[in-house]
């Protein structure tokens, strides 16, 4: 009896020998930066002395008005950035996917790539050029908008409270849109021809086959885009700050967390750097992230209805 | 692997030849500095005339773009992979890296005695008895306009805001040129070029300075609400879609002749002088009224210091001593014409234009940018509100009044002076 529960318990050590690479990797390069941030928003530089001082950074950025302002301005403007990449960026996305899965396109691969190239450059290299054909001295925009004879249209988009922020975002959405019409058209590439001539034997055809058979079973990889394109755009900084710089202007009208989290940690002009409020900002967008990939997890993703194919 | 004991022994020989030789090698010492664009400058004409007198040390210029350099050298002291030698930023940037212990204290060298108060007064403690960096240059605003383009639109140089304006509104009539070149898309040259070069003849230079710090003038009196109100006129004379026009636009579209004038700091000169076909010159910023004294600002910009944890403190102290002689200041103010040297060596521009700005230190009063010297220790930081204050009058979406009083209130909140 003693000897049979002890041969159950015997320790199984290849488990932890395969996963031990993966934890320890996944436990340097995260695990310990996480904790580490975190515990460094919970100090304060005092007298070059680290100081602990519990909440009470997370009490500033968000009880000072100073800081709260900021801190929601960039969140608002976040926010925005979502929003445009929810509308544009992944509708497009399965349209083009739709599209390119159609057998009679032809040229389809051409497209596939051309459209795809965009996500692999640089940020550096797209808020370059993307400045230059929006400047309003050198840029290609005001004449092409001449040429068809609405110049008047034309504005400093980038320079203007208004429109900056909707214009970057109108910008990554061209560098990303890629990204979902991959996703989709794999997934549209893995429904079987049987389950669409089936469909067609019973009438449905054309766009119908589209809403009644594809979407459904596209709607897990939709909503995986989703989550990414959430995580990637709370993230964002790379973008505004090639493109406008730390203090994401003009008046902080592009100002995302990434910005205001970068230009508090590492300090930007004659603004020292502080990493204890920098890491209290880093450890909110963490909350925020995490608070919306939860809200996927346990309220969309179990929902989702999932089709044997 | 053959464990050949002769092979073994050859092994070993080489190696102790190895280190003795890399023992006696030259001492290779790093500067790190913001100055991108002076790289050549450095390879070509000043490491040389060093690395001539002192033979037996190398020096090496790894600069970073100037908007990362701080954040860059800040990370680089904390994991101690920092250069030797450190180009410093002037006042608490340098400040602070000097408390932490990362710079060291330069008073000591021999040549430091040619260095006025106020060319210290960036890289010293608030009391004035630590000096912690060498000072190596100072930036002079003022304004470059193109000759030429005077000439054919038939204006003179402006000597008050008056004839200023009259002079934008001829060249704005004449239509050949964009009246003045400058965007509002990178911000810091509307505070820079605009507020902070213009302002010294309201506030009287050092004496309104002095004044803030002290606690004795306010953001909301009026010399410091004036220069907004003259910026506020500025909006008609920049040129269209000024509001996405970044810094190097505006130096394309002056170099191109473009534009007829240009707000500027002395450091565009050299660049300038390369690009431009046509005759450059400059004037200072108008006074008020005929008669009234000038002031310009002459900041005090660059400094090198020694790293606390550099290995070879000798070398990095010999250089920095000769940062100090005549020979240096010389060698790099006509280098690099447009940043003057703070010392006190007498040194003659060979470049026109530089010579031009050099002789605003006899005319009129010099004073440093307002907002450098304490007054941006806190948050919000003064500079960089003042950056985007001096966008939104230029812009127009905040009037000077309500841009001096915002100002005003987030420097009372952190500064007691002030309270």
């Amino acid at each position: 009896m003693t000897d049979e529960i002890a041969g159950r318990r015997k320790t199984r050590w290849h488990i932890a020998v395969f996963l031990a690479p993966a934890i320890l990797v996944y436990t340097a390069l995260m695990i310990v930066p996480l904790f580490s941030t975190l515990k460094l928003s919970l100090f304060k530089d005092i007298d070059h002395q680290q100081v602990f001082v519990g909440l009470d950074n997370f009490r500033t950025l968000f009880g000072d008005p100073r800081w709260s302002k900021d801190f929601w301005n960039a969140l608002g403007n976040n926010l925005w950035f979502f929003t445009v990449h929810m509308l544009l960026q992944n509708p497009i996305g399965i349209l083009l996917a739709a599209l390119l899965s159609n057998p009679r396109l032809r040229f389809a691969s051409f497209y596939r790539t051309a459209i795809f190239v965009p996500t692999i450059l640089s940020f550096v290299i797209v808020g370059f050029t993307w400045k230059l054909i929006l400047s309003p001295i050198w840029g290609i925009a005001p004449n092409l908008l001449d040429a068809i004879g609405l110049k008047s249209l034309f504005a400093p988009w980038l320079g203007m409270e208004a429109y900056a922020l909707t214009t970057l975002s109108l910008i990554s959405v061209w560098q990303f849109v890629g990204i979902p019409m991959m996703l989709i058209y794999a997934a549209l590439l893995t429904i079987p021809d049987e389950v669409l001539e089936a469909a067609e034997c019973d009438g449905i055809t054309g766009m119908a086959q589209f809403w009644k058979i594809q979407l459904p079973l596209i709607l897990p990889s939709i909503g995986i885009i989703s989550v990414l394109t959430f995580v990637a755009n709370f993230n964002a900084f790379d973008l505004i700050y090639s493109a406008q710089g730390a203090l994401a202007g003009p008046n902080y009208a592009t100002d995302i967390l990434g910005t205001f989290l970068y230009r508090t940690f590492f300090g930007f002009q004659l603004q020292i750097g502080n990493p204890n409020m920098g890491s209290a900002i880093a450890f909110a967008m963490l909350m925020i992230i995490l608070t919306g990939v939860s809200i996927y997890l346990f309220a969309v993703q179990t929902r989702l209805r999932r089709y044997q194919l | 692997m053959n464990h050949d004991p002769l092979k073994r022994v050859l092994l070993a020989a080489t190696f102790a030849l190895a280190a003795g030789s890399a023992h006696a090698a030259d001492v290779t010492l790093t500067i790190e500095s913001w100055r991108n664009d002076d790289l050549p400058i450095w390879q070509e004409k000043i490491i040389p005339a060093f690395e001539a007198k002192n033979p037996g040390i190398k020096l090496k210029f790894t600069p970073s773009a100037p908007p990362e350099y701080n954040a860059v050298l800040n990370s680089k002291l904390d994991a101690g992979s920092a250069g030797d030698l450190i180009a410093c930023r002037p006042f608490d940037a340098s400040l602070s890296l000097y408390s932490k212990g990362h710079l060291v204290p330069v008073q000591g060298l021999a040549g430091m005695k040619d260095f006025s108060a106020v060319a210290k007064s960036g890289w010293s403690t608030d009391d004035g008895a630590v000096t912690y960096c060498v000072p190596v240059a100072s930036v002079i605003h003022g304004f470059l306009y193109n000759k030429d383009a005077f000439a054919k639109v038939g204006v003179e140089v402006p000597k008050t805001e008056a004839e200023f304006f009259a002079a934008l509104e001829k060249i704005k009539k004449d239509g050949t040129y964009i009246p003045m070149a400058m965007g509002t898309n990178d911000q810091w040259e509307a505070a820079t070029m605009g507020y902070n070069n213009i302002g010294p003849n309201y506030w009287k230079g050092e004496e309104g300075r002095l004044a803030l710090i002290k606690g004795t003038q306010k953001l909301t009196d009026e010399p410091w609400v004036a220069p907004y109100r003259q910026l506020a006129k500025w909006k008609p004379y920049l040129g269209d879609g000024f509001e996405a026009q970044t810094y190097p636009d505006s130096q394309n579209l002056f170099t191109l002749g473009r534009a007829a004038i240009y707000p500027a700091g002395s450091w565009d000169i050299s660049g300038f002088n390369t690009q431009a076909q046509f005759k450059m010159g400059a004037f200072y910023p108008p006074v008020q009224k005929a008669g009234d004294e000038c002031y310009i600002s002459d900041h005090t910009d660059i400094a090198i210091g020694m790293n606390a944890k550099t290995k070879n403190p000798e070398a990095a102290m010999k250089f920095l001593n000769w940062v100090t002689t005549a020979e240096f200041a010389d060698l790099y103010a006509n280098a690099l014409p447009g940043f003057f040297s703070l010392s006190d060596h007498k040194i003659t521009m060979k470049d026109p234009v530089a010579q031009e700005f050099l002789s605003w230190r006899g005319k009129c009063k010099s004073t440093i940018r307002s907002t450098y010297q304490i007054l941006s220790r806190g948050t919000p930081n003064l500079e960089n509100e003042t950056w985007n204050a001096s966008v939104n009058v230029i812009k127009g979406t905040e009037t000077p009044e309500a841009a001096g009083a915002r100002l005003q209130k987030g420097l009372a909140s952190w500064y007691k002076p002030q309270q």
